[in-house]
């Protein structure tokens, strides 16, 4: 089961800032996490991930630093501001309202309990 | 294979990589860097888990996707990237490169400072720019153009000889707006006024292609210098002209009349030292910005082509004779420059290699009905002067007519050669850039000779 691009695209921002919030860190790192927390369902590409990390240092959400690693290489490091924490919880509050509108109308409607959904993926 | 060859192939291929990634005009040379940086993590990765060094380069651009996917994204968020913008300091990315440009625009600038302090000078003598219009009609250009050709032969890098030479023909303009007893009123004072420029933008010229005189390809970027020159200077006029205008608007608005500081100062100072910044500006955005000159060129061909032939066909419709005023020779002589700059702009953006389309047709349309009206308004002014005598205007607008109309009509013919596919491109471009001294020692016998030939009439 493969998450469709458009939802990828909706939760990039709260996504990233997440993993952001946990400390600071670099393109690679970031696409390697989200990878682990998805266990790889999560179809990220670099073209969506840079983007957006410029994005958000443009509109002041994270900030951004060249360090050196090893030898001549130098890493951008991202770091989440003040503002990025705001809209983070911003997020996470639209997130939450979304989540749970689903969960409502779903167990509603008794489709949480059918066996024919496949849930095994999770498991 | 050794584990430091396979490192060292790994970093060719690398290096080639970030070479294709560096040409996309929408990432940066940090974001190359950012992504290479990535890609380096994924190798890492790869490489740990018993892959080879180069198939887990492979495996490693493929899981990146295609450069044009990735770029297209890169583009949605940077979008002006894509307008190309001429930094004008700093920020700029190659560290060379930086240098030399902080250079350029030091140069730049204590050489427009040069110029405004040196139009300035003759006020000390009790000058002004505001009375004494005859001494500044025509001494302008001294005040202007020695100090972009300073900025120039500093750029190239000038051998002194030809410093030398300019150095010597600045000092000879300088004698022919001075030297001779020309009256303020006199047509001599008018001709010098318009030709000690074009003679002085010649010795500018020479500080351009200081680098090597004699190339045609050197010369033809000089015309391209010129008509981006003149673009810049005029933009710059218009934006000098909103910025006098809310001067006076503000400055009124509280009782100050700045007309004192205007006319003594940000006229003259900027006017002259608009022409250096200029000057820096195509230099510095040479590779920047779309050439602006060959784009009117291209949008004006088909109008003036057009505009001659209804001009002729109502001619030859109406049989009416020309009244010829006496402002028409010099009217007809900037038809002629204008037909001419048409003509060489379009050459300067063309491809040489090019077969010859349409537009060339067009080109000569443009060309042979300009030589066509040219010649029958030779014809009237001939017979009048003739009959009349000559003044110094007359002689120098006879002459320039002859000079555009020699140049035209064998551009005209070389034109035709080449939609014929008889002639090379490379002919008509010779042709063009070979005849740029005959334009400058005329403009310098206009200057230095006429007057006294016409006892400074």
């Amino acid at each position: 089961m493969r998450v469709t691009k458009d939802l990828v695209a909706a939760s990039a921002t709260p996504m990233v800032l997440g993993i952001l919030s946990e400390g600071e860190s670099y393109g690679y790192a970031i696409l390697r996490r989200i990878n682990d927390l998805s266990g790889g369902e999560l179809d990220w590409t670099e073209g969506l991930l840079y983007p957006l990390l410029h994005r958000l240092e443009r509109l002041g959400h994270v900030e951004s630093s060249w360090q050196s690693v090893t030898g001549e290489r130098r890493r951008k490091y991202y770091r989440i501001t003040e503002s990025g924490l705001a809209e983070l919880a911003e997020q996470r509050r639209q997130w939450n309202t979304v989540v749970d509108a689903l969960k409502k109308v779903w167990l509603d409607s008794g489709e949480w309990t059918l066996p024919a959904i496949p849930l095994e993926g999770r498991a | 294979m050794t584990p430091q060859d396979d490192q060292d192939g790994l970093e060719a291929q690398f290096a080639q990589w970030r070479q294709y990634v560096e040409r996309r005009p929408e990432l940066r040379k940090s974001d190359t860097e950012e992504l290479e940086d990535h890609l380096r993590g994924s190798v890492e990765e790869l490489t740990s888990v018993g892959l080879r060094a180069d198939e887990a380069f492979l495996v490693a651009v493929k899981r990146m996707g295609g450069l044009d996917d990735l770029s297209r994204e890169f583009a949605r968020e940077h979008s002006e990237r894509l307008w190309k913008q001429l930094v004008l300091t700093g920020e700029t990315e190659g560290a060379v490169e930086g240098t030399r440009s902080r250079r350029d625009l030091f140069a730049m600038v204590i050489c427009a400072a040069g110029a405004a302090i040196s139009v300035k000078v003759p006020a000390l003598f009790g000058l002004s720019f505001e009375h004494d219009g005859a001494f500044y009609g025509l001494n302008i250009s001294l005040f202007a153009f020695p100090w972009l050709a300073a900025f120039l032969a500093w750029r190239r890098q000038a051998a002194r000889g030809l410093i030398g030479v300019m150095l010597a023909l600045f000092a000879l303009g300088a004698v022919a707006a001075n030297a001779y007893p020309i009256g303020e009123e006199s047509q001599s004072a008018v001709t010098t006024g318009i030709h000690l420029p074009i003679a002085l933008w010649f010795v500018v010229g020479l500080a351009y292609v200081a680098d090597d005189v004699r190339s045609s390809r050197r010369r033809m970027d000089f015309i391209r210098f010129t008509g981006e020159w003149f673009v810049y200077l005029a933009l710059m006029a218009a934006g000098g002209g909103v910025l006098t205008a809310f001067v006076f608007g503000t400055f009124k608005a509280i009782g100050i009349v700045p007309e004192d500081a205007m006319a003594q100062w940000l006229l003259p100072c900027g006017g002259v030292a608009a022409v250096v910044v200029a000057g820096w500006l195509v230099e510095a955005k040479q590779s920047v910005v779309e050439n602006m000159a060959p784009v009117l060129a291209r949008l004006f061909t088909p109008l003036f082509a057009l505009v001659l032939l209804a001009f002729l066909v109502a001619f030859g419709w109406t049989g009416a004779g020309l009244d010829i005023e006496r402002e028409a020779l010099i009217l007809f002589d900037l038809l002629l420059a204008v037909v001419l700059g048409l003509l060489l702009y379009s050459l300067s953006a063309r491809d040489p290699l090019a077969s010859p389309n349409i537009f060339d047709r067009l080109q000569l349309v443009l060309v042979v009905s300009a030589l066509v009206i040219d010649v029958l308004v030779l014809f009237e002014i001939t017979g009048r002067i003739t009959e009349y005598g000559t003044t110094p205007n007359k002689a120098a607008a006879l002459g320039e007519n002859v000079i555009l109309l020699a140049n035209l009509a064998w551009s005209a013919w070389l034109v035709l050669g080449f939609v014929r596919r008889r002639t090379p491109f490379a002919a008509l471009e010779r042709w063009q850039t070979g005849y740029l001294p005959v334009y400058a020692v005329w403009a310098w016998i206009v200057a230095l000779v006429f007057p006294p030939l016409f006892s400074y009439l």
